[in-house]
């Protein structure tokens, strides 16, 4: 009980003084969740919207394959990230292994089957609503795609702020590809691993509020957003 | 699209490498916390950001020979030779050293503050059958162990060995939590913040004598490895600088390292 | 001048689906002018046929032909859903949608939504989400997207089923100004007082047939079949 008050305390300060470390590591989690997030994003939208709309001969197996890779475990992406990003394997000339860009692409990987598939189900429920009204105004294909993306941005950002929440508190992957490098790939999650190897649970447990307290947010927003699409805004 | 992809890869990946090397460390080494006095001297004196991949040896003899890393920086003397002696290292360095210290529950059960030696030791813990608490993991400290098991003569079946495969904190946090005898570099246990009811029991054996090495990984197998810094950090790690820094790292008014180096062998 | 789409001739129309006919085989014909009320019990069929003549149901069998390929006669038609379809913008972006995809200017579109929400008492709505409108509001709304390209033809699925006598005023007043400017005006109803405050003639369908179809005073008048003379008396029909 002791420790996780001192953590709470620890966490307070480090966060009341702005410690540069802390500083410095959040930023860089939110940095290689964001990039992820938003090229996860670019990839897994149109995917979701494309699932949704065209109908073709392996749709379904494709959408059930989707929600399976929703489960792919972190580890299991992290060492093959590890295998394909080491300069001994097939990507090793880029020197990625242990950088936040090698981060980043076990990120997007973990969190584009996730976004597709929210997206696939929100676009799936306004093209529903919207099938006869669109056929009925002669609408083009690509006028099609883009009215649905628009009107279903909401659930769109939700989808996305799913992955960030996703990404933020993920630890396996990035710890195996990233490195846990000081000052080049040490995020919260695995700073945290760290604080606790080295039995420091209070700076572990400081970092950890933290991090809860970015998720919070995270999802605070998703709710808000989706108690106005509730409401019918738009 | 690949070429894209392969320009803009190159990019970040030449971002984030500008002007330094990797190193692949042990943990028990980053636990220390004399990386911490360390890295900052080597900034200040020869301007290198040297980035520590801190993982068991087994890992960073592994990183080493995919050249992930330029040079690691390790304690298992046997595992060193067959790396230098495959061509994936150029040679081994010796920089300093500490030594293995047993750890084990205030009370003792299996009395080993008394042993005569670390074989007396680990043959006293089997005989009660007191839990202990292997890394598990392949890494130095564990090959450690195992050796001194070997050369203890006795059998370590059973229930009460018990491997973790995690690394030195992680393990002693588990041997924390269970009242266990682990076998634990100094540093470490000095740097460990969460002791519980577990104190130092046994030390001094020249057994447990523990030699870190330097070894920059062979820049013929993997010619992207940045040979000409690999030997710049050598140079500064047997420096007198290094020595200076080394001999005079304590915690709570202990030393922890003995600088050793030696020329190349 | 436009050449004119209509007159419309359908014969032998079916339409199935999973082997059940719901349509059919029935014969129409859409004259240029005029409001056409489509009539019948519930499960009769007046959907399907008015989503058959829009395009939006495939033919199993027979043919429609307008006086131009279909294709051309499609930006030229509108169609109001029974439940209106509201999409997740403002009243006025609703408004301007079927502007804005024939490629008008967006802001010259968005002040012809602004003028058409005017003339409907939607004014006060219209930066609102369309979906948080009351149910009369929508239909009005829907309604006049579909007229605000001023299309040759409008058809229209029982666009005043549970809306209040208010509701329902406005929108048949809608619809007599929309056919005093020239758009054809075909539409179901439950509701045999608005049919006959709206007909010009009538088409009575029963089981996907068409079992009466003429001038609306005359079959107001003098139904020709039993089963026409007992819905309009009241009873239940089936």
């Amino acid at each position: 009980m002791t420790e996780i008050w001192e953590g709470l305390v620890a966490g307070f300060w480090l966060v009341v003084t702005l410690d540069a470390d802390l500083v410095e590591i959040t930023l860089r989690s939110l940095q290689v969740t964001l990039s992820a997030v938003v090229i996860a994003s670019v990839i897994a939208l149109p995917l979701g919207a494309f699932l949704a709309i065209r109908r073709f001969r392996h749709r379904r197996a494709t959408i059930a394959l989707l929600n399976a890779l929703m489960g792919l475990p972190p580890v299991v992406v992290g060492l093959i990230v590890y295998l394909l990003l080491s300069r001994s394997g097939p990507f090793g000339v880029f020197g990625l292994l242990f950088t936040p860009t090698a981060m980043i692409i076990a990120q997007v990987i973990i969190i584009t089957p996730l976004i597709a598939s929210i997206a696939h189900q929100a676009i799936r429920d306004i093209w529903a609503e919207y099938h006869d009204l669109l056929i009925s105004l002669s609408t083009t294909k690509r006028q099609r795609i883009a009215t649905l993306l628009w009107d279903g941005r909401r659930a769109l950002i939700t989808a996305s702020l799913a992955g960030f929440g996703r990404g933020i508190g993920e630890v396996g992957a990035i710890m195996i590809v990233g490195g846990n490098i000081d000052n080049a790939t040490r995020v919260l999650t695995t700073a945290i691993a760290l604080e606790t190897g080295k039995g420091d649970f209070a700076l572990a447990l400081g970092l950890g509020f933290i991090l809860i307290g970015l998720a919070i947010a995270v999802n605070f927003a998703i709710h808000a957003i989706g108690q106005t699409e509730s409401e019918g805004k738009w | 699209m690949i070429r894209i992809m392969t320009v803009l890869f190159s990019l970040m990946g030449s971002m984030a490498m500008a002007d330094s090397l990797k190193l692949a460390v042990t943990t028990s080494f980053h636990n220390s916390g004399l990386s911490d006095i360390l890295l900052p001297a080597i900034k200040a004196d020869i301007d290198l950001d040297v980035q520590l991949l801190v993982v068991g040896t087994g890992q960073a003899l592994r990183l080493g020979e995919a050249g992930d890393v330029d040079a690691i920086l390790v304690h298992s003397r046997a595992a060193e030779d067959a790396f230098v002696a495959g061509g994936y290292g150029t040679h081994r360095r010796e920089v300093m050293y500490n030594d293995f210290v047993f750890i084990g529950p205030a009370a003792d059960p299996a009395t080993i503050a008394d042993a005569e030696s670390a074989a007396d030791a680990l043959a006293r813990i089997a005989m009660v059958e007191a839990v202990f608490v292997s890394r598990g993991d392949d890494s130095g400290t564990h090959k450690k162990e195992l050796s001194l098991w070997d050369g203890a003569g006795v059998s370590r079946g059973g229930d009460w060995y018990r491997p973790v495969g995690a690394g030195m904190g992680a393990a002693l946090n588990t041997a924390s939590a269970m009242d266990a005898y682990i076998l634990a570099d100094r540093a470490s246990w000095l740097n460990f913040g969460n002791k519980a009811g577990l104190d130092l029991l046994f030390a001094g054996d020249p057994a447990l004598f523990n030699q870190y090495a330097y070894i920059p990984v062979n820049p013929a197998l993997h010619d992207h490895v940045k040979s000409d810094l690999t030997q710049q950090l050598e140079d500064w790690l047997t420096s007198p600088r290094a020595a200076d820094l080394i001999d005079s790292y304590t915690i709570n008014g202990e030393t922890l390292f003995t600088f050793n180096a030696t020329n190349p062998s | 001048m436009v050449s004119p789409i209509l007159p419309l001739q359908m014969r032998g129309a079916v339409v199935r689906r999973r082997g059940k006919a719901l349509l059919g085989p029935a014969d129409l014909d859409l004259s240029e002018k005029g409001l056409t009320i489509v009539m019948g019990p519930n499960g009769a069929g007046k959907t399907t046929l008015l989503r058959a003549l829009h395009g939006l149901e495939r033919l199993s069998e027979g043919q429609i032909s307008w006086q131009l390929p279909f294709a051309e006669t499609l930006l030229r038609q509108a169609f109001v859903f029974q439940t209106p379809v509201m999409m997740r913008r403002s009243v006025r972006d609703n408004l301007a949608y079927p502007l804005i995809l024939r490629g008008s200017d967006k802001k010259q579109a968005r002040q012809t939504a602004t003028e058409w929400a005017a003339r409907v008492g939607l004014s006060h709505a219209i930066d609102l989400p369309a979906p948080q409108l009351s149910g009369g509001e929508k239909q009005k709304l829907a309604l006049m997207r579909a007229l605000i390209r001023s299309p040759d033809i409008i058809f229209l699925d029982e666009p005043c089923a549970n809306l209040d006598g208010r509701a329902i005023r406005e929108i048949e007043a809608i619809l007599i100004e929309a056919q005093a400017n020239g758009t054809r005006i075909v539409m179901a109803t439950h509701d045999i007082g608005q049919a006959k405050r709206l007909a010009s003639d009538v088409v009575f369908l029963m089981r996907g047939q068409v079992i009466e179809s003429g001038e609306a005073s005359a079959f107001f008048a003098g139904p020709q079949t039993p089963q026409a003379a007992a819905l309009l008396k009241g009873d239940i029909v089936e």
